[in-house]
């Protein structure tokens, strides 16, 4: 089965669209480049190539963890298979 | 696939070799510009080098000048060097640093004599050199003669997850060979700097490069106005889908493989230490990056992007590579190497990475790349602070 998402490490929380988009509704499948394994997600939303999906609901305050580390602070709550990038996550930094 | 073991480059006069055969007209300063361009139009095959900067500048500001001007004539890329500058006592500063490579320079100096008389003088060297040098023949030169630079640009995800990595699979397969490498991009490194501080060969190695961090950070966030949300990531960055300077610096992070640096170079530092891998502390903006590291003495460079960087240089060849379907449908003619079918896992980083020393050695033999077919020759000095 082709791939929709990759997630780069076990660990973490977010998964990158590696299709031209993924829509609501959508059964997603996705490979785990660290172990090479595999699961599935259904996307709540359309993202497009290269943003990311949560693979956990998130609440404010939660630390988003992608390359098994910390990227960033949620800053408004996310739902398992809804899109995360800066309307809801900011950087820990500056 | 079996690395190659050499390629095809010019031999220089001290030992080292080049992957390109230039014949530079060098301003000193601003002003010189124009006299630096109108010796290149006037003599085919000579290219000149304009810049914004070299007067008034003191301190730490003037020494990399200065090591950005002697370092860019001292690129083995470069044969022969005509100097130009205002004044003729930072010209000749700038001629006698790179004479010490053994190469051919000269330096004119405009004041008391005009741009046109200083054209004239200027061209009539330029022709000499750019005819000598136009009988060098490229030789084999082992793979260790490559000085390698890397640097990333309009990052997206797609940078992390796979161009990104594939320079840094290319570093794992040329590192036991000898080569010189070259990572830089300080502010980029910023929520990746304790990941990226352990992997110093040695603990000097490492405390040089947390403090060289902490350095540029604290600059930062002195000057910064807002959160850089504007800045850092980029707009391009954003629409790529990254979040976070955090979520880009690992994914920058990323080019290096799993090498070891062992020294921490200045801007424009010439690397000391032999063979192996180098952090540089540069400003992320790709020209600005790439200048510097060619006036280090690096001889190829592989520039991955995600949302598709156009950047180049003049003396350096930059390869480019991306992972970002679209961009390599939309913008094609930009990309040397194309490695976007490990998304679809089509492919796997360890085909990426031959794919791309393939490449390297290509260009590094004489083909051109997209960036020179296409005229780009950015060449943007570092400036430190304001001038005096």
């Amino acid at each position: 089965m082709a791939t929709d998402i990759i997630i780069h490490d076990q660990k973490d929380n977010v998964g990158v669209v590696v299709i031209e988009k993924v829509s609501p509704k959508q059964e997603c499948s996705c490979w785990i480049m660290e172990n090479d394994g595999s699961t599935n997600i259904q996307s709540m939303d359309e993202i497009p190539l290269g943003h990311k999906i949560a693979m956990v609901d998130l609440k404010e305050g939660d630390t988003i963890l992608k390359y098994g580390h910390d990227i960033g602070k949620v800053v408004k709550s996310i739902k398992k298979g809804e899109h995360v990038h800066v309307h809801n996550v900011k950087t820990k930094k500056w | 696939m079996e690395i190659p073991k050499s390629f095809l480059g010019y031999k220089r006069e001290n030992g080292r070799a080049g992957t390109r055969n230039h014949v530079i007209i060098l301003p000193v300063d601003d002003i010189s510009n124009a006299c630096a361009e109108a010796v290149a139009n006037n003599i085919k095959g000579t290219i000149a080098l304009p810049h914004s900067y070299g007067r008034l500048q003191f301190g730490a500001d003037l020494e990399l000048h200065f090591r950005t001007m002697i370092g860019t004539g001292s690129n083995p890329n470069v044969a022969a060097v005509i100097v130009i500058g205002i004044e003729p006592k930072w010209t000749k500063k700038i001629v006698d640093g790179i004479a010490k490579t053994g190469k051919p320079v000269e330096g004119f100096h405009i004041e008391r004599t005009g741009d046109i008389g200083t054209v004239m003088k200027a061209s009539k060297k330029a022709q000499e050199f750019v005819m000598w040098a136009s009988e060098k023949q490229r030789e084999e030169c082992p793979i260790s003669d490559l000085w390698i630079s890397v640097k990333c640009g309009e990052s997206d995800t797609t940078s992390g997850l796979a161009s990104n990595p594939t320079v840094g699979n290319l570093m794992d397969k040329l590192e036991p060979l000898g080569v010189h490498l070259c990572f830089g991009e300080t502010s980029e490194l910023t929520g990746a700097e304790k990941v990226c501080s352990s992997r110093g060969a040695t603990k000097e190695a490492s405390d040089k490069f947390m403090k060289t961090w902490n350095s540029y950070n604290d600059f930062i966030l002195k000057e910064a106005t807002d959160d850089l949300s504007e800045s850092q990531p980029t707009a391009g960055n954003i629409a790529g889908g990254l979040t976070t300077i955090e979520e880009k610096a690992f994914g920058n992070f990323q080019k290096i493989g799993n090498c070891k640096f062992i020294d921490v170079l200045e801007p424009a530092e010439e690397p000391k230490k032999g063979k192996g891998l180098y952090f540089m502390d540069t400003s992320s903006a790709a020209a600005e990056c790439v200048t510097l590291q060619a006036a280090a003495g690096f001889n190829i460079h592989l520039f991955p992007t995600g949302q598709g960087n156009i950047v180049g240089n003049p003396i350096e060849p930059v390869v480019k590579l991306t992972a970002n379907p679209l961009t390599v449908k939309g913008m094609g003619e930009h990309i040397d190497c194309d490695v976007s079918k490990i998304l679809s896992r089509e492919m796997n980083l360890s085909e990426a990475g031959d794919r791309l020393i393939e490449t390297t050695i290509r260009v590094a033999n004489g083909r051109l790349t997209c960036a020179e077919a296409l005229g780009h020759k950015e060449f943007v000095m570092t400036k430190l602070y304001r001038s005096a």
